[in-house]
């Protein structure tokens, strides 16, 4: 029992959720999304900086919410900087995958990604075991894609 | 999951000499399973209670017997379904102290009861300018409808303030009633925050006004005994499934003389005097407001429901639950950096907390993993989040069969919540 929840809240993640990095809104954003999960209240702001390059300059957040939501998006935040927004769109369904499906090879399909990072956002995949979690995990995820694919429209998990 | 090798049994800690809890438990088969390796502690019945064995059964002897469309044959098994289907209907008018049968409507639950008032009522009977008072603790159910008629019609809808302490302002809405205020629609305890309105006192408000009153019943009726014609109630609604009933039906109770006032809502079969091509006379209520066939099984399964917990009489639940509440505030506050919202005087087995060291889905999640089942989340009841400054709390909500033994293992497992984050 105690196991799983330890997979779940691993130190790294219970750091995230305690000291989110990039957690401010971002001065001079190029594309913005607002996340909402209505299930549990949790609500996310994604902002987003592309160049001209395509690619993503920086980016942060602003929310309130539960461990596992708050570290996804404190974490997916390091990532992301300096990844083109194809890669980005990429890693956000392969990340989806990841918590949804037991056979699912992120390391193998994350290319984009630095072996450090590949390890660092494996350890979300502990909610595969806590299914109503994975919203929590991936409400970032999709109000990143929200904002720098979609044009930013409001997004909620259900 | 359950099975007869990992049957387990919890030695509860009675609450009181007059009510046997273990008696009670003995009737709820899903509280004798393990989840996780853990007894099931059940501490959800806020959300939705458990079914006694005797609703089980009735529900499966109607199926398995005298089962047949109600109102319609003449022959014999639908004859004796529409005597079950009726004998449910007094007995929920003898359950909550109605006047008549014929003022027990049944719904598909409360929150269609809430809305079956302002389609009929509320559109037939309200127009621009007129206004409607709800509180600040108003599960959705009892905010959305009203916001819908305020825009279909252009009335105004005001929201009675509560305290700190999640207590209803009763002097702030005493300045809110006005000759305009046409309908009050108030919860009877607030499912977030367990506080018990003074609604004899605020029905004689309005009433003073000319203003009617809709209360929302879900969970006072499973709590405490109602009587609607001493509040002077006008409308009064309640779900079944809290009440150790089956999910799909619930009721709507209203004064005779303003059902039959109101135009049906839904309509077809069932609810008709007669019908030719041209045009159709109605039945009176309740049978207007039901069309259709309706939710036969469920409703008698709700009768057998509403036998049992009378059987174990509503003032020796009141007591346990007290009781529980008292010992479980006690044991909460003394878990470090625990902050209970909703501490009104007047107050129901209901505790919403939040933890200094972790968000209350991470604390449903954790303590979901020991055994103990609460809901996590804003309870539809997002303004009483945001009046706390909160968007989420975990709620535990105590029922007949809970037991103080059982309020230890939920203090254990916040202590593990301490230890997960530190």
């Amino acid at each position: 029992m105690l196991d799983e929840l330890r997979e779940l809240y691993q130190e790294v993640i219970l750091d995230h959720g305690k000291n989110p990095r990039n957690c401010h809104p971002l001065e001079g954003a190029s594309h913005m999304a607002h996340g909402n999960n209505p299930m549990c209240g949790d609500t996310l702001d994604i902002f987003v900086k592309v160049d001209d390059a395509d690619t993503i300059a920086d980016v942060t957040f602003v929310g309130r919410g539960c461990a596992i939501s708050v570290a996804s998006a404190s974490m997916m935040t390091e990532i992301l900087k300096g990844k083109t927004v194809v890669e980005a769109r990429q890693l956000s369904d392969d990340f989806q995958s990841m918590c949804t499906q037991d056979e699912f090879d992120f390391a193998g399909a994350s290319s984009a990604l630095d072996e450090d990072a590949v390890e660092r956002l494996q350890m979300l995949s502990g909610v595969k075991e806590f299914p109503v979690r994975v919203k929590c995990a991936t409400l970032a995820w999709h109000t990143m894609n929200a904002a720098v694919v979609d044009g930013g429209e409001e997004i909620t998990t259900e | 999951m359950s099975n007869a090798s990992n049957i387990i049994e919890i030695i509860p800690n009675a609450g009181s000499n007059a009510y046997d809890v273990l008696r009670v438990r003995q009737d709820f088969p899903a509280l004798h399973q393990e989840l996780y390796g853990k007894p099931l502690v059940y501490l959800d019945n806020g959300a939705s209670a458990l079914k006694p064995q005797v609703v089980i059964d009735t529900m499966t002897e109607v199926m398995s017997t005298y089962y047949a469309n109600v109102h319609r044959g003449v022959h014999r098994l639908s004859q004796l379904s529409t005597d079950a289907y009726e004998e449910a209907r007094r007995k929920v008018a003898t359950f909550i102290h109605a006047a008549s049968e014929n003022e027990i409507v049944f719904t598909r639950g409360a929150t269609e009861a809430i809305n079956l008032v302002a389609a009929t009522h509320g559109r037939a009977h309200l127009s621009e300018g007129d206004e409607i008072i709800i509180s600040h603790m108003e599960h959705h159910a009892n905010i959305v409808p009203w916001q819908m008629l305020r825009d279909e019609l252009g009335i105004k809808l005001k929201v009675v303030p509560i305290d700190d302490d999640g207590q209803f302002l009763v002097d702030e809405y005493k300045n809110l009633l006005t000759s305009r205020t046409k309908l009050v629609a108030i919860t009877h305890i607030s499912n977030a925050l367990g506080t018990i309105t003074p609604m004899a006192e605020i029905i004689r408000l309005a009433h003073e006004k000319g203003a009617l009153v809709l209360v929302d019943g879900c969970q006072a009726v499973p709590h405490m005994t109602v009587n609607v014609q001493e509040l002077d109630a006008d409308f009064y609604v309640f779900s079944g499934h809290k009440l150790y009933g089956p999910t799909g039906i619930g009721v709507l109770y209203g004064k005779l003389d303003l059902l039959n006032a109101m135009p049906p809502y839904q309509t077809g079969g069932d609810m008709i005097r007669s019908v030719t091509l041209e045009k159709t006379e109605f039945a009176d209520a309740p049978h207007r407001f039901e069309a259709g066939t309706p939710a036969i099984v469920e409703t008698i399964g709700l009768g057998a429901a509403i036998d049992y917990i009378t059987s174990l009489g509503l003032d020796n639940i009141a007591a346990h639950e007290h009781a529980l509440l008292e010992y479980a505030t006690t044991r909460l506050l003394e878990v470090p950096g625990l902050k209970i919202f909703g501490t009104a005087k007047e107050k129901a087995g209901i505790i919403s907390f939040v933890m200094d060291a972790a968000h209350s889905h991470d604390v449903g999640t954790i303590i979901d993993r020991t055994g103990v089942a609460v809901r996590a989340g804003h309870h539809c009841a997002q303004p009483v989040m945001d009046r706390f400054g909160v968007t989420a709390t975990a709620r535990a909500s105590f029922g007949i069969y809970n037991t103080k033994d059982e309020v230890d293992v939920l203090v254990e497992a916040l202590q593990t919540v301490q230890e997960i984050f530190g």
